[in-house]
C-alpha cells in the first residue's frame, strides 16, 4: 500500500472515529451525569438521519436540515425527561434498561408512520460535494473532510464547555459526587433535563453528519449504538476524553480491519475491546475503582 | 426463599395438569403456540439465574439462544433427520463454553459496564453470524427435517407431530424448572444470592464471588442452549436475528413481568408478553409501538411484575410487602 492510500484511509478511520465520537460523547455524558443507561440512544442517531433526509428534502437545504435536526432532537429530549427519563433516576439498570428499549419501539414505530421504511439517499451541500483529485485515479470527497473539521471543532466546543464554563463545572461536579454538588445547592433537576437533551442531541448529529455518505435506513441505529457502548466502555463511562481516545481507537481499527484483514473485520472491534477490558477493567480512561 | 407451602405445591400441580390437558382442547396452532411459549419461557427463566438470582443484567443472553440453534442447523444432514441424542449436547455444550468463554472476561466488570459489554459481545455472535458466509450470513439457514428420537434406529417419539413435540417440550420445561429450583436452593444458589445482595460481606466471608457467578452464567447459557436448540427444530430456520440483541432485551422484558424472585415467574412473563404480542398482531398494523408503550408502562408501574396487580387488588400482605420491596432496590447496586 503506497503512502496516499494510507493517508486517505487515515482520514476515513478519522473521519468515521470523529463521527463516533458525537454519538458516544452524547450516551457518555447521560449516563456520567444522570446516572442514566439509555439504549434509544441509537434511535436518536437514526432519527437524525431521517430528519435531515426529510428537512433536505422540504427545504433543499443540508444546513437548515442540520440546524433543525439537532433543535426537533434537543426539545425531543426536553420533553422525554420531563415525561418518562426522571422516573428511573434512582431505578435500578434493569428499569432503565427496559425502560428505554419500550422507548426503542415507540420510535422506530413513530418513524415508521412518519417517514415509511424506506432506504434514502441525502445530498451534501452543493459547495461541500465536490472532491479533492490526489492522483490520476484517486479522489476525495470534500464532504468526509468536512465531517472532520466540523466534528474536530464541535470536539473542541464540548471540551471547552466542560472545562471553562460554570455549566461545565455543574456537569463535571455532578459526575465526579452528585450528593455533594447537589448539597451546594446546585439544582439538578434542570441540569438532568438540559444534559439528556443535549445527549440526545448529539446522537442526532451524528446521524445528520452521516446521512450524506451512508444510506438512511430503519436499523442504522442499532450498529451505532452497540458501537458507542464499545466506545464509551473502551474510554471509561462518564468520561468525554475517553469517549474521544475510544472513538479513535475504534475508527482505526474498523477502518484498517477492513483493509487488512477483511474476512474478521467485523470481529476485530471487539477483539480490542475484549482486550482492552483483560488490561483495564473500567476503561482506558475510566476510574479504575468502580 | 421459604419452603414451598402446601398451597403453591398445589398450584404447581393444577398448572402441569392444565399444561397437560391444554393441547388437546385447542387446534393445532395454539398447540405449536403454546410450544413456542414454553420454550421462550424456559429461555426466559435460565436468563433469571444470572439476572434475579445473580443480580446481573446480561444483554447477550439470545447469543446462546441463537447458537445452539446454529449448531442444530449446521450439524443436520442436508436430507436425513439428526439425532437429538447426539445433537442436543453437542448445543448445550457449544452455548455453554460460549457463556463460559464470553462470563470470563464480562464478569470483570461491575453494574453498568457489565451490561454495555455483554451487549457488545452478543453483537459480536450477531455479526459473526450475519457477515459469514457458512452459515447462510443474514438469509439464516433451514433445519430442513426435524431431529429425531431414536435409540439404534428405532423411533421413539415423533416430534413431526405438534402433539409430540409440545410434550417433549414440556417434558423439557419441567426438567428445567427442576434443575433450576434445586440449584436456586442449594447452598450455591445461596451464595450466589449473598454475592448479589452483599457482594462486600460475601466476599469477606470467602465466598468466591468470581467463580460463582461465573458458574450461573454458564449454567444460564447451557440451559438458554435447550431452549435455542428446542425452538431452531421447531422452526425449522435460524436466522441471525434469533441472537440480537433486541430478542435479549424482549428476554429481559418476560423477566421483569414475570418477576425476579422466582424460579418460574419469567416463565409466566413470557407467556403473558407471547400472549399480548399475539393479540396485539392479530388487531394492529404498528403493533410494536403499542407493545413498547406497554413496556414503559409495565417498567414504570410495575416494578417488581405483574404480580403486584394481584397484590394491587387483593391488598398486599405485609410480609410478602417486604419480601418484595428490596429486589428493585438492591440490584442498582450489583
Amino acid at each position: 500500500m503506497d503512502l496516499i492510500t494510507l493517508g486517505v484511509q487515515l482520514l476515513n478511520a478519522v473521519q468515521y472515529g470523529a463521527v463516533l465520537f458525537l454519538v458516544a460523547s452524547g450516551l457518555t455524558l447521560v449516563f456520567g451525569i444522570l446516572g442514566v443507561i439509555n439504549l434509544a440512544h441509537g434511535a436518536f442517531y437514526m432519527l437524525g438521519a431521517y430528519l435531515a433526509y426529510w428537512i433536505t428534502l422540504m427545504t433543499g437545504s443540508f444546513v437548515v436540515a442540520l440546524l433543525g435536526g439537532v433543535l426537533v432532537a434537543f426539545i425531543a429530549g426536553i420533553l422525554l425527561e420531563t415525561v418518562f427519563v426522571r422516573l428511573l433516576y434512582g431505578r435500578d439498570h434493569l428499569a432503565q434498561v427496559l425502560l428505554s428499549f419500550g422507548l426503542i419501539l415507540v420510535i422506530d414505530e413513530i418513524r415508521q408512520l412518519l417517514f415509511g421504511k424506506d432506504v434514502h439517499a441525502v445530498a451534501p451541500p452543493a459547495w461541500l460535494s465536490g472532491s479533492i483529485q490526489l492522483t490520476d485515479n484517486l479522489s476525495y470527497p470534500v464532504y468526509r473532510l468536512a465531517i472532520c473539521v466540523f466534528c474536530l471543532m464541535a470536539a473542541l466546543v464540548i471540551f471547552f464547555v466542560i472545562a471553562r464554563t460554570k455549566i461545565g463545572m455543574i456537569v463535571r461536579a455532578g459526575s465526579e459526587n452528585r450528593e455533594m454538588a447537589r448539597v451546594l445547592g446546585i439544582k439538578f433537576d434542570r441540569v438532568n433535563r438540559y444534559v439528556f437533551a443535549a445527549g440526545i442531541a448529539l446522537a442526532a448529529l451524528g446521524g445528520i453528519l452521516i446521512a450524506p455518505i451512508s444510506t438512511v435506513f430503519p436499523g442504522m441505529g442499532d450498529g451505532m449504538l452497540i458501537l458507542s457502548f464499545v466506545v464509551v466502555v473502551l474510554g471509561g463511562i462518564g468520561s468525554v476524553a475517553g469517549a474521544a481516545v475510544g472513538a479513535l481507537l475504534i475508527g482505526l481499527t474498523d477502518t484498517f480491519g477492513k483493509v487488512f484483514f477483511p474476512s474478521v473485520s467485523s470481529i476485530l472491534i471487539y477483539v480490542v475491546m475484549a482486550a482492552v477490558l483483560l488490561w483495564r477493567p473500567s476503561g482506558i480512561l475510566g476510574r479504575q475503582d468502580a | 426463599m421459604s419452603m414451598p407451602n402446601l398451597r403453591v405445591r398445589l398450584f404447581g400441580i393444577a398448572c402441569l395438569v392444565m399444561a397437560i390437558a391444554l393441547p388437546f382442547c385447542v387446534s393445532t396452532y395454539y398447540t405449536q403456540f403454546l410450544a413456542k411459549a414454553l420454550i421462550m419461557g424456559m429461555l426466559a427463566m435460565s436468563l433469571n439465574l444470572v439476572v434475579g438470582h445473580g443480580g446481573l443484567v446480561s444483554l447477550c443472553h439470545a447469543a446462546f439462544f441463537g447458537l445452539a440453534g446454529y449448531v442444530l442447523a449446521l450439524l443436520s444432514p442436508r436430507y436425513d433427520a439428526a439425532s437429538l441424542l447426539t445433537t442436543l449436547p453437542i448445543a448445550i455444550l457449544c452455548s455453554g463454553t460460549a457463556a463460559l468463554l464470553i462470563g470470563a472476561l464480562v464478569l470483570r466488570t461491575r453494574g453498568v459496564y457489565f451490561i454495555m459489554v455483554t451487549l457488545a459481545f452478543g453483537e459480536m455472535l450477531f455479526f459473526f453470524f450475519h457477515d459469514t458466509k457458512f452459515a447462510g450470513g443474514s438469509d439464516g439457514i433451514s433445519v430442513n427435517i426435524r431431529p429425531e428420537i431414536a435409540i439404534a434406529g428405532r423411533q421413539l417419539l415423533d416430534l413431526d407431530k405438534p402433539m409430540t413435540f409440545y410434550f417433549v417440550v414440556l417434558g423439557f420445561l419441567v426438567g428445567v424448572i427442576a434443575l433450576l429450583t434445586m440449584v436456586v436452593r442449594s447452598p450455591f444458589g445461596r451464595a450466589l444470592a449473598a454475592a448479589r445482595d452483599n457482594e462486600r460481606r460475601a466476599r469477606s466471608l470467602g465466598f468466591p464471588i468470581f467463580r460463582l457467578r461465573l458458574t450461573a452464567f454458564t449454567l444460564s447459557g447451557a440451559l438458554a442452549g435447550v431452549a435455542g436448540y428446542l425452538a431452531a427444530a421447531q422452526f425449522g430456520f435460524v436466522a441471525p436475528q434469533m441472537l440480537g440483541w433486541h430478542q435479549s432485551a424482549t428476554i429481559l422484558v418476560m423477566v421483569l413481568i414475570g418477576g425476579l424472585r422466582s424460579v418460574t415467574g419469567p416463565l409466566v412473563g413470557a407467556l403473558v408478553l407471547i400472549g399480548m404480542e399475539e393479540v396485539l398482531k392479530a388487531h394492529l398494523d404498528n403493533w410494536k409501538l403499542v407493545e413498547g408503550l406497554i413496556i414503559i408502562g409495565i417498567v414504570i408501574l410495575l416494578p417488581n411484575g405483574v404480580r403486584q396487580i394481584w397484590s394491587m387488588v387483593f391488598g398486599a400482605s405485609p410480609q410478602r410487602a417486604a419480601e418484595i420491596k428490596p429486589a428493585a432496590a438492591e440490584a442498582r447496586h450489583a
